[in-house]
């Protein structure tokens, strides 16, 4: 049967990982290609790079970081972060990157999405939704990190990604990221009960129980955490144990 | 030894070519063309393939000649050739995705949508499955059932021929994910992509 992924992210600044694993057998905690080798290492199902560089001229850098990743870890590797044109996309797949994730360039154009999949596979396309609750069952969409409101109900544009050959949904909780109070498991069941493709639960994970939620309760297909793994808090074999011995099937 | 990755416009190819040139380490001479005078000279053939089924057939029927030299190498000559994914469907008659097209008619039988029972399943259908063994396959030496593999698709082969069966994944139904006939090798899954036991497949293939 079909595992469920646990999918570490590390957040990539002018080519330095913030806030990175503080393990001790690093050589240097700052570096992006060291860092996913080891969470490769101890059984990450894929890997997540999100690049949070500012400005545009850095693109260059972020690719160098993937070209050398993929030649060390073969398990699936996504990119996110200013995906915003075809350009973007080749460049970062002829890098070594499985997958890219597409933010505010598909709340812009959905028909980008629909021209990245067509040209690329549905399969390397992921579309990364940022939501709000903005009242009782109902969540938006937000871009730019959750500074800018879009007036775009996430369910359906959840749906219309899908209908435009997103292969993947990475579905994040403004309201919940950062808090390491658990994931919007409302936000989840809402989105994977109103689509048909994977979805990734992102944003608030604190706990390895947190984790079981959003796979449990929200039907997430993934589960994506960065700061309970990066601040070694939990490695992800003990997240993958946990979830085990509360019978949700994870590849060991 | 000479191996090729038939580079034919299919879409992402980078991870194969990391992973086999991981496993080849300068013992073996890896290169990545369309070149028909180099695929015909090589010892083994990889055809991987990514994106739709007619738009791996389409690319792979742009390229003059292509088509006729992997038949003579893998079916008149039965020297190894290895299908990854959408490499591994194109072998069949006949392909759904997109447009009804025909495929490289190698291994008879069909590619279609995986039945996702009214939207039980989730497609495409990715992540992490185990496989099950069918039969002794040169690929699978050393590798135990139920191992995890990666998967990336939303298609299946249905081959007419079950003996062609080397390994299936449970997924909404019993879906092949690996055939094995004489040199003709195909996975479903992404060997390039499945972490140690992955390259373990392509060392296997490689040593044949």
């Amino acid at each position: 049967m079909l595992k469920n992924r646990i999918i570490p992210c590390l957040d990539v600044k002018n080519g330095r990982v913030v806030k990175g694993i503080n393990f001790v057998e690093l050589k240097d905690a700052g570096d992006p290609v060291e860092q996913a080798k080891v969470y490769s290492d101890s059984g990450a199902d894929e890997i997540c790079f999100l690049d949070i560089t500012a400005s545009n001229e850095n693109r260059e850098t972020i690719i160098d970081i993937v070209r050398k990743t993929a030649k060390e870890c073969f398990v699936p590797l996504t990119v996110g972060g200013g995906v915003r044109t075809i350009q973007n996309i080749t460049d970062l797949l002829l890098a070594g990157a499985d997958k890219v994730s597409i933010n505010t360039a598909a709340v812009k154009n959905v028909d980008f999405v629909k021209e990245a999949s067509k040209k690329f596979g549905s399969q390397c396309i992921v579309v990364a939704i940022d939501a709000k609750k903005v009242s009782e069952n109902k969540w938006e969409v937000f871009t730019h990190g959750g500074r800018n409101k879009t007036g775009i109900d996430a369910a359906e544009f959840a749906k219309k990604v899908e209908e435009n050959g997103a292969g993947e949904i990475l579905l994040t909780s403004m309201d919940k990221d950062g808090t390491k109070s658990g994931y919007d498991v409302d936000l989840l069941q809402t989105i994977t009960n109103s689509t048909n493709i994977p979805v990734i639960a992102s944003g608030g994970v604190g706990t390895l129980d947190h984790l079981y939620d959003g796979i449990v309760k929200g039907g997430a297909s993934a589960v994506l955490a960065a700061s309970i793994f990066h601040y070694g808090e939990y490695k992800i074999k003990d997240a993958k144990e946990y979830l085990n011995s509360k019978n949700v099937s994870v590849r060991l | 030894m000479n191996v090729t990755i038939v580079d034919y416009q299919s879409g992402n190819i980078s991870s194969v070519i990391n992973s086999f040139t991981e496993v080849a380490k300068g013992k073996i001479n890896l290169q990545v063309t369309s070149d028909i005078k180099k695929i015909k000279s090589s010892d083994k053939i990889v055809l991987p393939g990514q994106g739709s089924f007619k738009s791996c057939v389409d690319s792979l029927n742009g390229i003059s000649g292509l088509v006729d030299t992997l038949k003579d190498f893998a079916i008149v000559n039965k020297k190894p050739l290895l299908g990854i994914c959408v490499g591994l469907q194109m072998f069949a008659d006949i392909g759904y995705e997109e447009a009804e097209t025909r495929g490289l008619g190698w291994i008879s039988g069909k590619v279609s949508r995986i039945n996702n029972q009214n939207g039980q399943f989730k497609l495409p259908h990715i992540g992490w499955n185990e496989i099950e063994i069918q039969k002794e396959s040169r690929i699978f030496k050393e590798i135990k059932n139920k191992s995890h593999m990666y998967f990336v698709h939303s298609y299946e082969f249905i081959p007419e021929d079950k003996s062609v069966i080397s390994a299936t994944t449970d997924y909404s139904s019993k879906i092949v994910c690996s055939v094995e006939r004489d040199n003709l090798f195909g996975t479903q899954f992404h060997p390039e992509k499945s972490d140690k036991i992955g390259l373990k497949v392509i060392d296997n293939f490689l040593k044949l």
